[in-house]
């Protein structure tokens, strides 16, 4: 262990230990702040008697333990009679269901239920007893939207939990609104509907169809614009700017001042 | 010791007793003081420093020159900074022509540009200095005197005699009318001051204690300005922010008057006796302004009921006509008592029966 001694005794080794804690906190971060792919949500189809009996299979095999063989609720899961075939696309397209943990919060993940099948267990919980239907392609179309419109509506009634910018943020005890930024309109469309987890609900007739368009195309307008002078650094507003001056900005200053007053060693 | 030592130090003995004499001091203080300013005492003239600067290999006390061979090398490594740093210059200048700034697209990749190689320019430059004070400048023990600042008894009592003979001889002592006046006429100017304070701002009255909500002031949607019905807001777990009828563009009013509307199961309110009225069906409309320093306190969790103020993390449960359940606020948002007009929209019973807003000392006297 000599040479490591001596290594340890060279006058840039405190700032070589500095870099490298610098550098493995930040890739622990990004690799533990991964998230899911994005998932095209399905569109909407009438549902045959077939599809329904294939949806109670899957109903049966992947979310009967929670939730109860006919979708009644059980302690670890809620009653799912009523919530429509817009909460089912919404939750399982997003790959939040079927969940590993029963919890108040769940984390968006790479869907298990994709395609035909995310239809099927849709129309087969919306024979449970009706609830709002998953909106039509043209319903969350986010070109034909009023960008100025959604921006104030946005702004009064989403932007206090998931940021100006859709970057979502902290709630009460460990919760939080999740980021919007891999949303698909259609997913977003049928949040504002079914009001999932800790999220209100904004039913159709508070915010009509064409206003819930109207938020989809700023947050899909939002997302596509670019960020003047360079990094973006999340888009969660000052916290961020500020963390990355303290750190980086003082942190590179704190070690330019060691190195131009540093004691020399003897010659 | 060399006669040339002694010359060169002692040039510079802080007491200026001229060459020679540093013997006699020798255990007390240091020989040479660099750093310190030469007394005027000393008549050495420029050219003969430059003398022995061309003698490197004597070793003045205290100076400490770098060896040679890592001078050389660190001369390398400064020429190497200042290049990049001229590099980085001319850098500049190319990034400046070839970028343009004539549209916000041109200017959001010049600003990289011109910023990133003037970093590189000034950033070398600094590197360059400090390596070049570090590794071939000598290096110098330097030692600072510090002497008491404060005077000898005897110069204190000096000026002590003199103040009191001054002031005897100007008559302020002896002559009363003349102090007394003087003084009269200075007090009001130390008082100009405080009557000025009247002007920063006027008396805010009652206007802290009322909103525009009147009775029957209808409830209307932020943003799209539509009156809401009570039959429509009608899903459990929804929200939405609204403001007084006739007021949507007044944003002074709206800072106060803005209300945060929350639907909930009715069997879920657990309101005290005098507020069980306040609600229609389950629909329950709180101030949005938290009690604490006046954010928006919107972050409702529907299935807690928690609401949260981004700012201090204070929580209050809508349940129960906003409680604070956590944080720093000192009052539970104040609750609009609504119910329906004839034809099902919702509207205002009455203002807020309370202040909105934070905390103000005279918020629980008089009511007006």
């Amino acid at each position: 262990m000599k040479w490591f001694t001596a290594l340890r005794r060279r006058p840039i080794a405190g700032y070589a230990v500095v870099v490298i804690a610098l550098a493995l906190v930040g890739v622990a971060y990004s690799t533990l702040s991964s998230g899911g792919d994005p998932a095209e949500a399905a569109a909407a189809k009438d549902a045959s008697q077939q599809d329904i009996a294939k949806g109670k299979e899957i109903f049966d095999q992947t979310c009967a333990t929670c939730h109860g063989l006919n979708g009644e609720g059980t302690k670890t899961g809620p009653s799912l009679i009523g919530v429509g075939a817009a909460a089912v696309d919404f939750q399982v397209s997003t790959g939040r269901m079927p969940a590993m943990n029963p919890g108040a919060q769940m984390p968006r993940k790479k869907p298990v239920i994709q395609g035909e099948q995310v239809n099927q267990l849709a129309a087969y919980v919306a024979s449970l007893g009706g609830g709002p239907a998953v909106p039509s392609s043209d319903q969350s179309d986010p070109k034909s939207g009023n960008v100025q419109l959604g921006s104030q509506l946005f702004m009064a009634n989403c932007a206090q939990c998931h940021n100006f910018a859709g970057s979502g943020g902290a709630l009460t005890e460990g919760k939080y609104a999740p980021s919007l930024k891999e949303s698909s309109p259609t997913q977003i469309y049928e949040a504002m509907l079914t009001g999932p987890q800790s999220m209100p609900v904004f039913n159709d007739s508070t915010l009509k169809p064409e206003q819930k368009r109207a938020i989809i195309a700023y947050v899909t307008q939002t997302r596509s614009e670019v960020n003047p002078g360079g990094n973006g650094l999340g888009r969660i507003g000052p916290v961020s700017e500020g963390l990355v001056g303290w750190l980086a900005g003082i942190g590179l200053l704190v070690l330019a001042a060691m190195w131009i007053t540093a004691r020399q060693r003897e010659q | 010791m060399t006669d040339d030592n002694e010359k060169n130090t002692g040039g510079a003995e802080p007491n200026g007793t001229g060459n020679g004499s540093g013997n006699g001091h020798g255990g007390r203080r240091p020989r040479r003081v660099i750093g310190t300013p030469a007394p005027a005492e000393s008549h050495r003239l420029l050219s003969q420093e430059r003398e022995h600067e061309e003698e490197p290999d004597i070793e003045r006390a205290g100076i400490h020159p770098r060896p040679e061979k890592s001078a050389r090398r660190a001369e390398k490594i400064v020429a190497l900074f200042f290049t990049l740093a001229f590099l980085a210059g001319i850098a500049f200048i190319v990034a400046y022509w070839v970028l343009g700034v004539h549209s916000p697209e041109k200017t959001r990749i010049s600003n990289i540009g011109l910023g990133a190689t003037l970093t590189i320019a000034l950033l070398a430059i600094a590197c360059g200095a400090v390596v070049w004070v570090r590794r071939i400048m000598p290096e110098y023990e330097v030692v600072q005197e510090r002497h008491p600042l404060n005077s000898t008894p005897e110069e204190k009592k000096a000026f002590a005699k003199y103040f009191y003979s001054n002031a005897d001889d100007s008559g302020f002592t002896k002559r009363p009318l003349l102090r007394r006046t003087m003084m009269l006429a200075m007090a009001p100017l130390g008082l100009l001051p405080i009557v000025l304070l009247r002007d920063t701002g006027p008396m805010p009255k009652n206007k802290l204690r009322h909103t525009v909500w009147k009775t029957g002031t209808r409830l209307v949607i932020d943003g799209t300005n539509a009156p809401i019905k009570a039959s429509e807001f009608d899903s459990p777990g929804g929200i939405i922010t609204v403001i007084p009828e006739g007021y949507e563009d007044n944003l002074d009013e709206l800072a106060k008057a803005t209300v945060l509307l929350i639907k909930m199961r009715p069997e879920e309110l657990e309101l005290p006796a005098d507020k069980q009225n306040w609600t229609v069906d389950g629909i329950i409309a709180y101030s949005k302004i938290c009690t604490h320093v006046g954010c928006p306190a919107a972050l409702y969790e529907q299935q807690t009921h928690h609401i949260l103020c981004p700012c201090h993390q204070s929580t209050f449960d809508a349940r129960k006509a906003a409680k604070v359940i956590f944080g720093p606020a000192g009052h539970p948002l104040p609750m609009l008592p609504i119910t329906t007009d004839a034809e099902g929209y919702l509207v205002a019973q009455s203002d807020f029966h309370e202040p909105v807003g934070p905390s103000f000392w005279e918020r629980g006297s008089v009511k007006s």
